[in-house]
């Protein structure tokens, strides 16, 4: 059974990472979350953002977050990539798959998956 | 929506934007009903703001002009013959919204509550600050989450530090795994 003691095992084995996470956070995942997104999919898509960005160790340099409605419902679940000093990378339809892609292709090897962006669907 | 566990989901978050420091999920099982209660110690809905976030027209967001949110849980309990309710307040003194929706469960029409657990990790790590109390009780038994007692443990690592999201995932499973199913 999983008790509270493996939660304080968790704080005492964070103690030190987690100033270390603060001021880190160079890649910033948005996933919409809006009547719109959640409908269209956008929990399994978090969910794949999470624990994917975890697995694959990039939870220093990656952080996963949720907002509300992007402004184009068509295009649900939207998911936005924000780098410094990059311009923002927006990503539609999305799903646990593409995810797994834009993890490994984007987020760890640098490289947009110009496909599955919107400003492919635009051209 | 799919699975109601969506439409909860997305009412809650409307809890997390009025502000609310707690967010109460409860859902309660008889043989016959469902009722979900999403309550919250947020800034709360004047009277013609209640009536009118029925309304698919009436939104407070800025992007675009339709609200969906508390319509479509409306239709997902209406059409079971079942129904919602918001009770609101916006004094200064005591201000929240409790949404109550009930659901007949052996209408053919009920949608199945779903994946309630990816639910409630979603809204905490979309809101790891503020405090969630998650009960689903069926059968005499409950499934329990309250991130107070969490945090009490946890001191300053955040609700959303991934060991301490699987650690929610686990508890709330092994929960379900030891509460009888529907009698």
């Amino acid at each position: 059974m999983k008790s509270l003691a493996e939660l304080a095992a968790i704080r005492e084995k964070m103690k030190d990472k987690v100033i270390l996470r603060e001021g880190s956070g160079e890649i910033r995942v948005v996933v919409g979350m809006a009547t719109c997104g959640i409908a269209a999919g956008a929990r399994p898509v978090l969910n794949a953002f999470v624990e994917g960005v975890n697995k694959e160790g990039l939870a220093e340099k990656v952080t996963v977050s949720q907002t509300g409605c992007i402004g184009v419902c068509q295009f649900e679940p939207v998911v936005e990539v924000f780098e410094a000093d990059k311009e923002k990378v927006t990503y539609i339809k999305m799903t646990p798959e593409k995810a797994a892609e834009v993890i490994e292709k984007h987020l760890k090897g640098g490289k947009v998956i110009a496909d599955y962006t919107i400003t492919k669907a635009l051209a | 929506m799919k699975e109601l566990s969506l439409n909860i989901l997305d009412i809650a978050q409307n809890s997390v934007k009025a502000g609310a420091s707690l967010i109460e999920i409860l859902l309660t099982e008889t043989p016959e009903t469902l009722t979900i209660r999403i309550v919250d110690n947020g800034c709360g809905m004047t009277a013609a703001q209640v009536e009118s976030v029925m309304d698919p027209f009436f939104t407070t967001r800025t992007t675009r002009s339709v609200g969906l949110g508390v319509p479509l849980l409306k239709l997902a309990a209406e059409q079971t013959g079942g129904s919602v309710e918001i009770v609101s307040s916006a004094q200064a003194e005591d201000h929240g919204t409790a949404v109550t929706a009930l659901f007949n469960k052996n209408h053919i029409d009920f949608t199945p509550l779903g994946d309630i657990i990816s639910t409630v990790t979603a809204l905490i790590q979309g809101a790891p600050g503020i405090d969630w109390q998650f009960v689903h009780s069926r059968g005499g038994d409950a499934v329990t989450l309250d991130t107070r007692e969490l945090r009490a443990v946890l001191g300053d690592v955040p609700m959303d530090q991934y060991d301490v999201m699987q650690w929610i995932g686990e508890y709330l499973r092994e929960g379900y795994a030891a509460l009888p199913a529907c009698e």
